[in-house]
C-alpha cells in the first residue's frame, strides 16, 4: 500500500499541531512507514459485508436527572492553568495577523 | 504468618486491622518505609504522599477505635497509577506536558477509595499517557523489574506492578487499554485484572482510547483483586458508558475457586495465541497450568479465533485514532505546559504546536501522527473504517468461542521481561508484547493475568484468563483455583522466589 513520505508526515504533524525538528521528521517518516505498512493488512479481511463496530458493548444514550450540581471549583482550575487573569484563562491571540 | 506487614496480602492485612492486631498507621508506615528503602532501585513511584496517607490511616484507626463500621479494606494502603486524577496530588500521566499539574477533582474510583478509607501511598510511574509496554516511555525515568533490575516491568502500568511486586504496596490501581494491567502483571509475577468495559468508571481517567480504556486492580493475589474490583467497580452516573447493573459476586467467586474444584468448567485454549513468537518456557508453563486445570475437573477444549491475527493491526489504527482526538486537549491553554514559539507571531495555534512539540515524547508523537493520518481525508475508509470492521470480526470470534467454553485462556505475554532498552528503537517489536491481551480490549471482555511459574530464564510467566462481558466472576473463580493449585506445587506464592532487593538504609 502507500508509503508515508517525509512531506506527508510533515503535513499530518501540522494537522495534529505538533512542531517537529528536522531530525524528528526523518526518524518518524521511516518508523511510520513501517507501521502503516504493517497495520494496512486490516483491509485484507474488511470486506463490504462486514459492519463496522465503534464500541465494545451495545450502548443506548443516557441522561442524568436535570438537577443542578456544584461545578468544579473555578479558582482551583485556574490555579492549574498556564496563565489566568480576572477569573478567566489568559490565552495568546487567537487569530494570526493576516486573518 | 509473617510479621512484616508489607509481605502479607491485602486480605490478610484487612483481617488483622479488623481484629485490632495492627493499626493502619503501622501498616501505612511499614509501606512508606519500604518505599523509602527500595525506590532508589525500583522507581515505581512518581509521587509519594506520606502525610496524606498517614493522616488517612490515623483517621481510620480513630474511627475503628470508636466502633464505627468500616469498609473491609479500610486502612489497607494503595498506590494509584498516575493516569488517574487525584485532587490536590500532582498527576502527570508520565508526561512532561502535565508536569506539576494538580487536578482540581478526584476520579470516581479515587472517591470510592477515599470513602472506604484506604490510605493512598502515591502515584505510580507509567508510559507517557499509557502508550507503551515497558514504562520506558515515561518522561520521568524507567521503572525497574523487581525480579531483575536490568529488565522492564512491563507497561504501561509498570509502576503499579513493580510497586506491588516489590512489596511497596499491597494494592494498586492500573488501567488497561491493550494490556497495560495484564502484561506488567505477567512480567513481574503479580496479578492484574482488566474488568469488562464499563465495569469500573472511567470518570477522571486521563483518556487514551475511550472505547478501549478500563481501570482495574493490580495485586499479589486473585482474592485481593476481587476485593479491590468490588470496591472501585459498579455503576457511575458520571460515565455514560458505565454498566448500570450490579457487579457479579467477585469475592464470592474467588473464595469458591480457591477450593480448587473446577468440575464442569469448560476452558477454551485459543489456537491463535500460542506457537510461533512465544518463548518455549512461556509455553511450557502455560501447558503445565492447563494440566492442573484439567486435574481440577475442568474440561479443556481447543477453540479457534481466526481473526485474532489481525487484532494488533486493528488496534494500532483504532487506538492512535482515538488518542489523537483525546490528546487534542493538551493545547497549552487550560492546564499543564505552555511553550511560546521562539520566533514569529505568538498565536494560539503556534503556541499549541510548540507546546506539543516540546511536551510530548517520541511514542506519543508517533501515535498521534499515525492516528491523525488514519483519520485524514482519503485514508479514513482504508484504515480506520477497515479496523472497525476487524473489530466486528474479533467480537464474532469471541462469541463463537464462548459458545464452546466458559472461559478462554492463553499466555498473557509471548515472552518474559526483556532488558531495558532492548526494544526501544523498534516500535513494532514493542507492540508485539500485547498480541495476546489486545483482543479483549477490542471486544470489551474481561481478562485476568496470574503468575504461572518461571521460564527457563528464571523470570515470571503470566497465564491469561478471559471471560464473556459482564461475567468477570468467572475470571476470579478460575484464577483463584489455578493460583491455589500452583501455590500448592510451589509451596507458596511465586513472588517468594524473587531475589531480595538491596535496600537503602
Amino acid at each position: 500500500m502507500s508509503t508515508l513520505s517525509r512531506d506527508e508526515v510533515a503535513r499530518v504533524a501540522g494537522l495534529a499541531r505538533i512542531d517537529l525538528t528536522p531530525d524528528e521528521l526523518d526518524r518518524l517518516a521511516g518508523e511510520l512507514d513501517v507501521i502503516v505498512e504493517s497495520v494496512a493488512r486490516v483491509s485484507e479481511i474488511a470486506t463490504p459485508d462486514v459492519p463496522a463496530t465503534s464500541h465494545p458493548l451495545p450502548l443506548t444514550n443516557v441522561f442524568r436527572a436535570d438537577v443542578p450540581e456544584p461545578p468544579v471549583d473555578r479558582d482551583a482550575v485556574l490555579a492549574a492553568a498556564p496563565a489566568a487573569r480576572d477569573g478567566k484563562f489568559l490565552v495568546p491571540q487567537i487569530l494570526g495577523e493576516d486573518a | 504468618m509473617s510479621d512484616d506487614l508489607t509481605r502479607i496480602s491485602a486480605a490478610a492485612l484487612a483481617d488483622r486491622l479488623q481484629a485490632g492486631e495492627v493499626s493502619s498507621v503501622e501498616a501505612t508506615r511499614a509501606h512508606l518505609d519500604r518505599i523509602a528503602a527500595v525506590e532508589p532501585a525500583v522507581h515505581a513511584f512518581l509521587h509519594v504522599s506520606d502525610e496524606d496517607a498517614l493522616a488517612t490511616a490515623a483517621d481510620v484507626d480513630a474511627r475503628r477505635a470508636a466502633g464505627e463500621t468500616l469498609h473491609p479494606l479500610a486502612g489497607v494502603p494503595i498506590a494509584v497509577k498516575d493516569v488517574v486524577v487525584t485532587r490536590g496530588v500532582p498527576t502527570t500521566a508520565g508526561s512532561k506536558i502535565l508536569e506539576g499539574w494538580v487536578p482540581p477533582y478526584d476520579a470516581t474510583l479515587v472517591e470510592r477509595i477515599k470513602a472506604a478509607g484506604l490510605p493512598i501511598l502515591g502515584k505510580t510511574n507509567m508510559d507517557e499517557f499509557a502508550m507503551g509496554s515497558s514504562t520506558e516511555h515515561s518522561a520521568y525515568g524507567n521503572t525497574h523489574n523487581p525480579w531483575d533490575l536490568e529488565r522492564i516491568p512491563g507497561g504501561s502500568g509498570g509502576g503499579s506492578a513493580a510497586a506491588v511486586g516489590a512489596y511497596e504496596a499491597p494494592l494498586a490501581i492500573g488501567t488497561d487499554t491493550g494490556g497495560s494491567i495484564r502484561q506488567p502483571a505477567a512480567v513481574t509475577g503479580t496479578v492484574g485484572v482488566k474488568p469488562t468495559y464499563g465495569s469500573v468508571s472511567r470518570y477522571g481517567l486521563i483518556a487514551l482510547a475511550s472505547s478501549l480504556d478500563q481501570a482495574g486492580p493490580v495485586t499479589r493475589t486473585v482474592l485481593d483483586s476481587a476485593l479491590l474490583h468490588e470496591l472501585i467497580g459498579g455503576h457511575d452516573p458520571r460515565d455514560s458508558t458505565s454498566i448500570a447493573e450490579p457487579l457479579p459476586d467477585l469475592v464470592g467467586a474467588a473464595r469458591l475457586g480457591a477450593n480448587g474444584d473446577l468440575s464442569g468448567v469448560r476452558v477454551g485454549v485459543i489456537t491463535e495465541l500460542q506457537g510461533e513468537g512465544y518463548q518455549a518456557g512461556v509455553l511450557a508453563r502455560f501447558h503445565e497450568s492447563l494440566g492442573l486445570l484439567e486435574r481440577a475437573g475442568a474440561e479443556i477444549v481447543e477453540v479457534s479465533c481466526p481473526h485474532f491475527t489481525y487484532a494488533l493491526a486493528a488496534y494500532y489504527l483504532i487506538l492512535p485514532a482515538e488518542a489523537s482526538s483525546n490528546l487534542a486537549k493538551f493545547d497549552g491553554m487550560r492546564f499543564g505546559l505552555r511553550v511560546e514559539p521562539s520566533e514569529g507571531p505568538v498565536t494560539a495555534e503556534r503556541v499549541m504546536a510548540a507546546t506539543r512539540g516540546q511536551g510530548f515524547g517520541d511514542e506519543v508523537k508517533r501515535r498521534i501522527i499515525l492516528g491523525t493520518y488514519a483519520l485524514s481525508a482519503g485514508y479514513y475508509d482504508a484504515y480506520y473504517g477497515s479496523a472497525q470492521k476487524v473489530r466486528t470480526l474479533i467480537q464474532r470470534d469471541f462469541s463463537a468461542a464462548f459458545a464452546q467454553a466458559d472461559v478462554l485462556v492463553s499466555p498473557t505475554a509471548p515472552t518474559t521481561a526483556f532488558k531495558l532498552g532492548e526494544k526501544l528503537d523498534d516500535p513494532l517489536a514493542m507492540y508485539l508484547n500485547d498480541v495476546a491481551t489486545i483482543p479483549a480490549n477490542l471486544a470489551g471482555v474481561p481478562g485476568l493475568s496470574l503468575p504461572a511459574g518461571l521460564s527457563d530464564d528464571g523470570l515470571p510467566v503470566g497465564f491469561q484468563v478471559l471471560a464473556p462481558a459482564k461475567a468477570d466472576d468467572r475470571l476470579y473463580r478460575v484464577g483463584a483455583a489455578l493460583e491455589a493449585l500452583l501455590e500448592n506445587e510451589w509451596g507458596g506464592p511465586l513472588l517468594a522466589q524473587a531475589p531480595e532487593l538491596e535496600v537503602a538504609r
